[in-house]
C-alpha cells in the first residue's frame, strides 16, 4: 500500500468519532471501582468509632490528603495523554498533599502529644496499610491505564505513574476510613510508601502498555 | 512557518467537524513534512533513507487514531510534531539507535525541501495480509481499488455500517501490529 492509498483509506475512516480520552478514564474507573470497594467492604470495612472520629480533625485531613493526591493525578494525568502536552507548569498540582501533609504534621507537634512520636509513627497498622491500599490500588490501576491508553501520551512510564498515583490516592481514601492511625506522621510514612510502590508498577506498566 | 501552521490548524478543524475532502487534502499536505523529518532522522542515525516510508505510514496512522486528543482550541502542527517524533524515536529504537531527534528536525524544513517521490513501504502491506479476511477486503476495497465506502458495500454485500466498521477496526488492528511487532 503506498502512502497515498492509505492517505485515502484514511479520510474514509474520518466519520469514524472517538471519545474524549477524559470520558474513557472516567468510565474504567467507574468499573474498577467496585471492585476495590469489593475488596475494601471484605478485608477491612470502617473503623467501629467512625462517627466520633469525624469529629477529630486529624482524622479528616486523611481524606484531604489522599483526595488532594487523587484529583490532581487525574488531571495530570489527562494533560500528559496529549501527545505534545509538557510536565511544566504542572507539577507543582502533585505537590499539594506534601503540603498538606507538612501543615498537618506542624500542626500535631504544636498540640500535646496524646502519644509517643515513635508510637504515632509505626501505629498499629503499618502492615494493614502497606498491604491494602496496593491491593485496593489494582483494579483501579487497571482502569486507569485502559482509560489512558485511549490517549496519546510521550511519555508513557510518567504517564503510568500518574496512573499508579491517582489509583493509590483513591485507595488510600478507601482505606483511611479503615485505619485507626489518625497522626499525620503515621500518613506520610506508610500511605507514602504504599503509594510509592503502586507508582512505581504504574510506571512499569505504562512503558509497556501507554505506547501508542 | 507561521502561515503553514495555522492553515493546517483550520484544516484540521474542519476536517474534524466531518469534512472528508478537507482531511485528505490536509494529509497529503502534512506527508511531504513528516517524509523529510523520516529522512533526515533516519540519515542522522546512519540508516538507510528508504525506509522513511514505512515511517511516514505509521506517523499517519497514528494521527488518524488519536486525533481525538488534538484539542480544536490549540494549534495543529506542535501535536502533529509531537507523534512524529513519537513515532520516529520508536522507529529508531526498533532497529537498534538511540538517537536524539530533534523538534526542528520537523519545524525547520522548508515545503520546497521535501521530496515529492513515494518511496516504498512494506510494513503497512506485509501487516495487512495479517487481518482477518473482512477487515482485509475492505481495505484493500477502498485502498487499492479506491472503491467509496458505498461502492465496497455493494461490492460484499455489506451493509455501509458494517464496511465503516470494519474499516476502522482493520486501521485500528493494523497499528496495533505495527507497534507489537
Amino acid at each position: 500500500m503506498d502512502t497515498d492509498q492509505l492517505i485515502r483509506t484514511l479520510a474514509a475512516d474520518n466519520a469514524h468519532r472517538a471519545p474524549r480520552v477524559g470520558a474513557v478514564l472516567t468510565l474504567a474507573l467507574l468499573v474498577a471501582a467496585p471492585l476495590s470497594i469489593l475488596i475494601f467492604a471484605t478485608f477491612l470495612g470502617m473503623r467501629p468509632d467512625v462517627m466520633s472520629a469525624m469529629h477529630n480533625p486529624f482524622f479528616d485531613m486523611k481524606f484531604a490528603v489522599t483526595l488532594s493526591l487523587a484529583i490532581p493525578a487525574i488531571i495530570v494525568s489527562l494533560h500528559l495523554s496529549r501527545p505534545e502536552a509538557l510536565m511544566r507548569g504542572w507539577g507543582w498540582l502533585l505537590l499539594l498533599p506534601v503540603g498538606l501533609l507538612a501543615v498537618a504534621i506542624g500542626g500535631e507537634a504544636m498540640m500535646a502529644p496524646a502519644m509517643p512520636m515513635s508510637m504515632r509513627l509505626v501505629g498499629k497498622n503499618s502492615r494493614v496499610c502497606l498491604l491494602a491500599i496496593p491491593a485496593m490500588s489494582l483494579p483501579l490501576l487497571a482502569g486507569a491505564l485502559f482509560g489512558l491508553r485511549h490517549g496519546a501520551p510521550s511519555r508513557p512510564a510518567l504517564a503510568g505513574a500518574l496512573a499508579g498515583l491517582l489509583s493509590a490516592g483513591l485507595a488510600a481514601t478507601l482505606y483511611a476510613s479503615h485505619c485507626t492511625d489518625d497522626s499525620p506522621l503515621f500518613v506520610a510514612t506508610w500511605y507514602t510508601l504504599a503509594t510509592a510502590l503502586v507508582a512505581a508498577i504504574g510506571a512499569l506498566a505504562g512503558s509497556r502498555v501507554l505506547r501508542y | 512557518m507561521r502561515g503553514r501552521d495555522d492553515e493546517w490548524t483550520g484544516l484540521m478543524r474542519s476536517a474534524m467537524a466531518g469534512d472528508d475532502a478537507v482531511y485528505h487534502r490536509l494529509l497529503k499536505a502534512v506527508t511531504p513534512v513528516l517524509r523529510a523529518a523520516a529522512r533526515r532522522g533516519l540519515a542522522r542515525a546512519g540508516q538507510p533513507v528508504d525506509q522513511s516510508e514505512d515511517i511516514v505510514q505509521d506517523i499517519l496512522l497514528a494521527v488518524h487514531l488519536k486525533r481525538h486528543t488534538w484539542d480544536s482550541e490549540a494549534p495543529f502542527a506542535p501535536w502533529l510534531f509531537a507523534i512524529a517524533r513519537n513515532k520516529l524515536i520508536d522507529a529508531l529504537r526498533k532497529r537498534g539507535k538511540r538517537v536524539f531527534v530533534n523538534i526542528d528536525d520537523f519545524t525547520e524544513i522548508l515545503p520546497g525541501e521535501a521530496p515529492e517521490e513515494t518511496a516504498s513501504a512494506s510494513e503497512v502491506a506485509a501487516q495487512l495480509s495479517t487481518l482477518p479476511q473482512r477487515q482485509r477486503d475492505v481495505l484493500q476495497s477502498i485502498a487499492v481499488d479506491s472503491a467509496s465506502i458505498k461502492d465496497t458495500a455493494a461490492k460484499f454485500a455489506m451493509s455501509e455500517g458494517a464496511v465503516r466498521v470494519a474499516l476502522h477496526r482493520g486501521l485500528a488492528a493494523l497499528t496495533a501490529k505495527l507497534r507489537d511487532r
